[in-house]
């Protein structure tokens, strides 16, 4: 390893660290000014890759030259904010006074539905852009070869950086941008026009965003999937640097960048795990990054699970569904019962997440995590431990119930959306490790032939012992949140000074709780391993987290029952509507955008409410 | 033995210095009033004094025993109790859940996993809040209450934790003038029976000159004087600093004329 080596590898990190921080410092000025974390932020970046490799070919027919090349990565970026504005007007606008849970769900049914729009729009090739003219020939640096263009692109973070600065402190813009990020009520005293000030934010942020992606196209083809691998790293590099913060930022990118150019050589496989560590640590330092302000906590028991009067009928319906269900059998073929076993993983799954976000009001977007560890725990000792189902499952919930104990350590300490994010990085991590640790885990592949004990294979004895034990789990967790540990979390939730002031230790209760949920979780994901046969990283991946939560919110996130309903609602539609349609995430997409306006409180939640106004 | 001792308190935030030098003492049974305009500092001294700030100089003892730098949990064990100046209580419990909570708690129940918490002190909770004439609304939500009527669920919750310091930060806000004094009354009935100590502020004069064995003033983060009502009443300084000439100072909102 020499000199030379090195000062390449630093050259790496500086031209990642600018594209990261182009990305991400629209993340973080939309942040300050609406206060809304935007999933879709990755979207607009893939946008503006496919729609540069798209545009610029064109332009550079029409004339050759430098000039042409830039103006089309511009015009590119000017197309994304112009996005960022629909985005704004159409639906961001509805929804800043609400949960931020809503927040993060309706900015991913963006994502989702930008998915299948690119598709649409650009087809499902993989796009490669031009190179840029004048800087195809590699520079020498200390006797090595180096890409030229990757310096055009370490030179461009600085100067991004130097024009915000300039937008910011010296323009009428910026200085309104400044006093929302830092005081919101300020806005309105200012008696400045509101609606104007969030839309031109979301145009720059967008255009940003826009930007980073047209400025990558030389060196990856725009490709499906780079939407949320780079809003990942963008979530790292904004909490890092403190939500808000531009100057934080570049401090965290140019760290985050160095780390990786860098990690390569200590962990060659998983870079991903040691800028993981950079942001637990500066979380457990700084709980509001580098250079972010405290979060001012805000009444959260809307969104939660409140004491109610107990229908006397209730026991009575909970006979009746468990008696249809356990002679299911006797009707319903192969098929069904296939199909109701995973609901009933799913369920369990979405009802371990319900303890966090609807009990502890902790909004966990990372709970894929502990699925997917239990699925892979149960997988791997069956694998290399030859261990019957009977012990691989027991084996899966260790493992996730471990690393929810682990992750819970640092997850505790924060709130809000610090701490959202932290459980999201986390759970990219893990997927991150399942995905490159090819020996063990098999990487993209996974592991397969994981059937059940022949006791418990066939549809309908896996069906029934599936039943068995979600049913006892779902139980087990209903006494909990009913138990005085459940109204500790709740109280915790609803004031945490008062909880404090009659000696609750929260983060010690919280700290279990997400314990306990995470072994929930990862019994459904071992359960689910089983019922399939095999386990993969998609297990792990965030269209998983967000599959729970959109479980909680079709069924409605303040009642109990709600999620059980949910997983029900969202499988049989899936199953019933991707065979239709190649337009599925479409759909979903405009469904969680749609339920989050228009039905709030979810299926349940909405029943009930109605039946209390009749009433 | 003195139940709260204050010694040299200080506190500020960023240039604003919310409290200086602040020391007094506080004995079982006694109701110890601390009164001052709004930003006199009087929520950040009861904020020290519960563990919801760490000041930046000075210590607090109580019993003798120093709990400086305790956390809040640690100091309810030890026997602090108190209210919030803006209401902090569990909106999406029922009222006697509320309070069932904070027996559950005092009782090192509340990691309990198996029996429903709805059940576990239901009756103590219920004697609490008949006690402070709220058995009618013991079922009710939280949130369905009238603001006056939360605060009086702070003070049930803050009583069940069977406190021998009691901090209550402004009360009676949102009351009308006849509840207060009733409200006062019977919490001083109370702490007389139980030998709890009291350290409260109010905005209303009649109830801190009507039950306050003795007043603390504080301006600007300082106290300007202590002693019985009856002398901050003649005190020149305070009369010219708070009572009397209004130009100098905001007055504080809900003041009546002392
Ligand atoms: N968390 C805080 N951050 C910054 N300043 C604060 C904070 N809490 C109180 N202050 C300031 O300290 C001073 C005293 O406030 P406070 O103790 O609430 O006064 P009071 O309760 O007497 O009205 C005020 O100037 C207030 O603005
Ligand atoms: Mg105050």
């Amino acid at each position: 390893m020499d000199l030379s080596f090195l000062a390449i590898q630093a050259l790496n990190g500086l031209s990642s660290a600018s594209s990261l921080f182009i990305t991400a410092c629209g993340l973080t000025l939309v942040f300050g000014v609406t206060r809304i974390v935007n999933f879709a932020h990755g979207s607009l970046y893939m946008i503006g890759a496919y729609t540069a490799a798209t545009l610029v070919p064109r332009l550079l027919e029409l004339q050759f030259g430098p000039l042409t090349f830039w103006a089309g990565i511009l015009l590119s970026a000017l197309i994304v904010g112009l996005i960022g504005v629909l985005i704004e007007v159409l639906l961001l606008r509805r929804i800043y006074g609400a949960p931020e849970l809503f927040q993060l769900l309706a900015t991913f049914g963006i994502v989702l539905v930008v998915q299948d729009l690119t598709i649409l729009i650009f087809g499902p090739e993989d796009i490669l852009g031009p190179r840029a003219p004048g800087l195809r020939a590699p520079v020498e640096i200390l006797g090595r070869r180096f890409p030229s263009y990757e310096l055009v692109l370490i030179a461009a973070g600085p100067v991004v950086l130097g024009l915000v600065w300039f937008l910011l402190r010296k323009t009428r813009f910026g200085v309104l941008v400044r006093a929302a990020t830092q005081d919101r009520e300020m806005i309105a005293a200012l008696g400045i026009n509101q609606a104007l000030l969030f839309t031109g934010t979301l145009f720059l942020g967008a255009f940003l965003a826009g930007l980073g992606g047209a400025l990558q196209i030389p060196r990856v083809s725009a490709h499906a999937g780079m939407d949320l691998s780079i809003i990942a790293e963008a979530f790292v590099v904004t909490v890092v640097g403190g939500m808000g913060s531009v100057p934080g930022a570049f401090l965290a990118a140019l760290i985050i960048g160095q780390l990786q150019a860098f990690g390569i050589l200590i962990f060659p496989k998983s870079t991903l795990v040691v800028v993981f560590l950079l942001m637990a640590v500066v979380l457990a330092i700084r709980p509001n990054g580098f250079f972010g302000r405290p979060e001012v906590i805000g009444g959260t028991h809307a969104v939660g699970i409140a004491s109610r009067k107990r229908s006397v009928l209730t026991p009575f319906l909970w006979v009746a569904v468990m008696g249809a269900l356990i002679s299911l059998p006797l009707i319903g073929d192969a098929y069904v019962l296939k199909v109701t076993t995973e609901i009933l993983i799913f369920a369990l799954f979405a009802f371990s997440l319900q303890l966090l976000i609807g009990v502890s009001g902790v909004v966990s977007f990372g709970h894929a995590a502990f699925f997917g560890l239990g699925a892979y725990g149960a997988a791997l000792s069956l694998k290399w431990f030859a261990l019957p189902m009977e012990a691989a499952l027991p084996a899966g919930l260790l493992l996730a119930a471990l690393g929810a104990l682990i992750i819970g350590a640092f997850v505790v300490r924060l709130s809000g959306i610090y701490l959202a994010m932290m459980t999201l990085a986390a759970a990219q991590i893990i997927y991150a490790v399942a995905f490159q640790w090819v020996e063990v885990t098999g990487g993209d592949n996974g592991i397969v032939g994981v059937w059940p004990s022949a006791w418990a294979s066939g549809p309908v004895f896996y069906y029934l012992f599936t039943l068995a034990v979600t049913s006892i789990a779902v139980f087990l967790i209903m006494r909990i949140i009913d138990a005085p540990f459940g109204y500790a979390l709740r109280a915790a939730r609803d004031s945490e000074p008062r909880s404090e002031a009659i000696g609750l230790g929260v983060r010690r209760h919280r700290w279990i709780a997400f314990t306990i949920s995470g072994a929930a979780a990862g019994l459904a994901g071992g359960l689910y391993a089983f019922s399939r046969g095999s386990v993969d990283p998609t297990l792990l991946g965030i269209p998983t987290s967000v599959d729970a939560l959109t479980m909680l919110l079709i069924g409605g996130i303040q009642t109990i029952t709600g999620p059980l309903v949910g997983a029900g609602v969202l499988h049989v539609l899936r199953d019933l509507i991707m065979p239709l349609t190649s337009l599925w995430r479409l759909l979903l997409g405009l469904s969680i955008i749609a339920i989050v306006l228009i039905f709030p409180r979810g299926i349940v939640g909405s029943i009930r409410a109605w039946r209390e106004d009749a009433a | 033995m003195t139940l709260l001792s204050v010694q040299k308190l200080a506190k500020s935030f960023g240039g604003v210095t919310a409290a200086r030098d602040v020391s007094f003492s506080l004995e079982r049974g006694e109701m110890l009033a601390i009164i001052g305009p709004n930003g006199a500092g009087k929520s950040t001294v009861f904020n020290m004094v519960g563990g919801q700030l760490r000041p930046d100089q000075g210590s607090v003892l109580l019993n003798g025993e120093n709990i400086t730098t305790a956390a809040p949990q640690k100091r309810f064990r030890l026997g602090v109790g108190r209210t919030f100046q803006v209401a902090q209580s569990f909106l999406s419990m029922s009222v006697a859940e509320n309070v069932q909570m904070a027996l559950v708690s005092c009782n090192r129940e509340s990691a309990a996993l198996w029996t429903p918490a709805r059940h576990r002190y239901r009756d103590e909770a219920c004697a609490l809040l008949e006690q402070l004439g709220m058995a009618s609304v013991a079922d009710q939500p939280c949130s369905a209450l009238a603001y006056g009527d939360v605060k009086r669920v702070e003070l049930a919750i803050a009583l069940a934790g069977q406190p021998k310091l009691l901090l209550m930060d402004e009360p009676t806000a949102g009351m009308a003038a006849r509840e207060r004094t009733e409200l006062m009354d019977l919490t001083a009935q109370i702490a007389d029976k139980k030998g709890i100590g009291i350290l409260f502020t109010e905005h209303d004069m009649d109830v801190v000159f009507g039950h306050a064995e003795r007043v603390i003033v504080l301006l600007r983060g300082r106290i300007i004087a202590t002693g019985s009502p009856e002398e901050i009443r003649q005190n020149e300084e305070v009369r010219r600093a708070y009572l009397g000439d209004e130009h100098a100072l905001e007055r504080p909102k809900g003041v009546s004329p002392a």
